[in-house]
């Protein structure tokens, strides 16, 4: 997989724009940094989840990662606080908490 | 060997498309277009044209369905007027960002209200903004030339962007007259089959039509702008070319017995016809006037019209629409025009031929007198109009 971007690089111009803005290599949307405007992040409570896996399930933007252990948890790269999983938890395991919080 | 023929212009223009070989036409009738999409109908039906024809259900959807048409690299038509123009107004804009050749016709007609079905420019200058390569016809045989040019510049690779071709609703959409039909073979070597690099293709993935983030919106917006400044090039070559192969040759400013003399009219469309009689009527009473035709209306032919006019010592703008608290939207872009030029001529705007409203000879005499005086003194009503009671 390519390297995550933060942002347009210096050195991409005007001149390197493509005609009509169209993108010659599709699917990269994943390495842009779409979660940076997120005002409420979740936070999983790994003591009350049951690995079920409905807050993959729900997830509008796909940004649930399944871990190694089983566990699911948001990535905050790309999450945009939407509150969906924490909604359909039906242990009460994600708790929405203001951005800047720890 | 081309045939000389008496068609309705809209006609003509169906013509046009037919011999260009479109692939899709996605349009909605709506007066005075009507006649265009109508023929076009019968002319697929009929099997005289293999395409698709889409009769869609607004002309938002007209637009739309072209966008798509075009993201294929299938040729494109559409075509529509006055009202249905603005309803497809956002859809307008995103042909020529994201760079698809559509070609449509556009036969001029008045904005509501009052509802008017009839002929002015306001539709047109609504678009003014829309990046768009504009032109305007004069008569049937501009129509039908322009038409199967519009394929031609759009399409090459260079260039990439929408072609609209204007013509006035009713005094030229609806009048008949000889034009001359080039053969099929003339055309297709005048105009190659569209090769689109970019086409959609399930074995070559791209993305048509993402957003733009802050970070590079701007970026999008400046070679936009800079393409569409040099397509320019590609016009006048295109037209040249057009000469080379049908012997009738076109330029972005045309002026008509306008060598030497002192005032000059300036007008767009068909009522340059009837403009051409009253500058000579004044010249064989010895006026020294002339007539200046804006031919290519975006990009903004700037070089040519100040070489056209330099040399007079007054400059007669008529427009057929008002810019609401502006006064006449060409008048106003001549004057940006001719503004840093150290010698120009003084620039006077009248407004008439509003929803249909004739202007006859005798009302160009007048709005070139008026315009003289305004000229000369220097000021003017806050909108000056010609044809208007009271």
């Amino acid at each position: 997989m390519a390297e995550k971007k933060l942002k347009v690089p210096e050195d991409f111009t005007w001149r390197n724009m493509e005609v009509g803005n169209i993108i010659t290599e599709p699917g990269n949307a994943s390495l842009r940094k779409t979660g940076d405007w997120r005002s409420m992040r979740p936070v999983l409570d790994k003591e009350k989840c049951i690995k079920c896996g409905l807050c993959w399930l729900y997830c509008p933007d796909g940004a649930v990662k399944l871990l190694d252990d089983g566990y699911y948890e948001p990535d905050l790269f790309y999450c945009k606080g939407c509150g969906i999983c924490a909604r359909a938890c039906k242990k009460g395991a994600i708790t929405m908490i203001e951005e800047g919080e720890k | 060997m081309s045939k000389r023929v008496g068609l309705e212009a809209s006609y003509a223009v169906a013509e046009a498309v037919r011999m260009a070989d479109v692939d899709l036409i996605a349009a909605y009738p709506i007066t005075p277009q009507t006649h265009i999409p109508e023929r076009l109908a019968e002319i697929v039906a009929n099997g005289e044209l293999d395409a698709a024809y889409i009769p869609v259900e607004s002309e938002h959807s007209a637009m739309s369905a072209c966008l798509g048409s075009a993201a294929v690299g299938a040729r494109t038509f559409t075509t529509t007027a006055g009202q249905g123009l603005e309803l497809m107004h956002e859809v307008v804009y995103v042909a020529s960002s994201m760079r698809y050749p559509i070609v449509m016709a556009v036969c001029n007609r008045a904005l509501s209200a009052p509802l008017s079905v009839w002929g002015d420019h306001s539709d047109v200058m609504a678009v003014r903004d829309v990046g768009w390569i504009q032109v305007f016809c004069e008569n049937n045989q501009e129509a039908f030339d322009l038409m199967l040019w519009a394929f031609r510049v759009a399409e090459d690779p260079r260039v990439l962007f929408p072609v609209m071709v204007h013509l006035d609703g009713f005094t030229l959409s609806h009048v008949t007259e000889p034009l001359w039909l080039p053969e099929q073979e003339e055309v297709d070597k005048f105009l190659p089959a569209f090769k689109y690099q970019f086409a959609l293709d399930p074995d070559k993935p791209m993305t048509h039509g993402a957003f733009g983030i802050p970070d590079i919106y701007s970026e999008a917006k400046k070679a936009q702008e800079v393409a569409f400044l040099n397509s320019k090039e590609i016009i006048l070559q295109s037209w040249k070319e057009f000469a080379d192969v049908f012997g009738r040759s076109y330029a972005p400013v045309e002026s008509y017995k306008a060598d030497g003399a002192k005032t000059l009219l300036l007008t767009m469309g068909s009522f340059s016809e009837t403009a051409k009689i009253v500058i000579d009527e004044m010249q064989a009473k010895g006026e020294s006037v002339g007539l200046v035709r804006l031919r290519l209306w975006r990009p903004f032919p700037y070089e040519e019209l100040r070489q056209a006019v330099k040399s007079a010592e007054t400059l007669v703008v008529f427009d057929r629409a008002v810019s609401s608290g502006m006064g006449g939207p060409v008048c106003s872009e001549v004057k940006a025009a001719l503004f840093s030029e150290a010698v120009k001529p003084k620039v006077a705007g009248i407004v008439g031929g509003l929803g249909g409203r004739d202007m006859s000879v005798k009302d160009f005499e007048r709005v070139i007198n008026r315009g003289k005086e305004i000229a000369k003194s220097g000021s003017g009503e806050i909108i000056e109009t010609v044809g208007i009671r009271g």
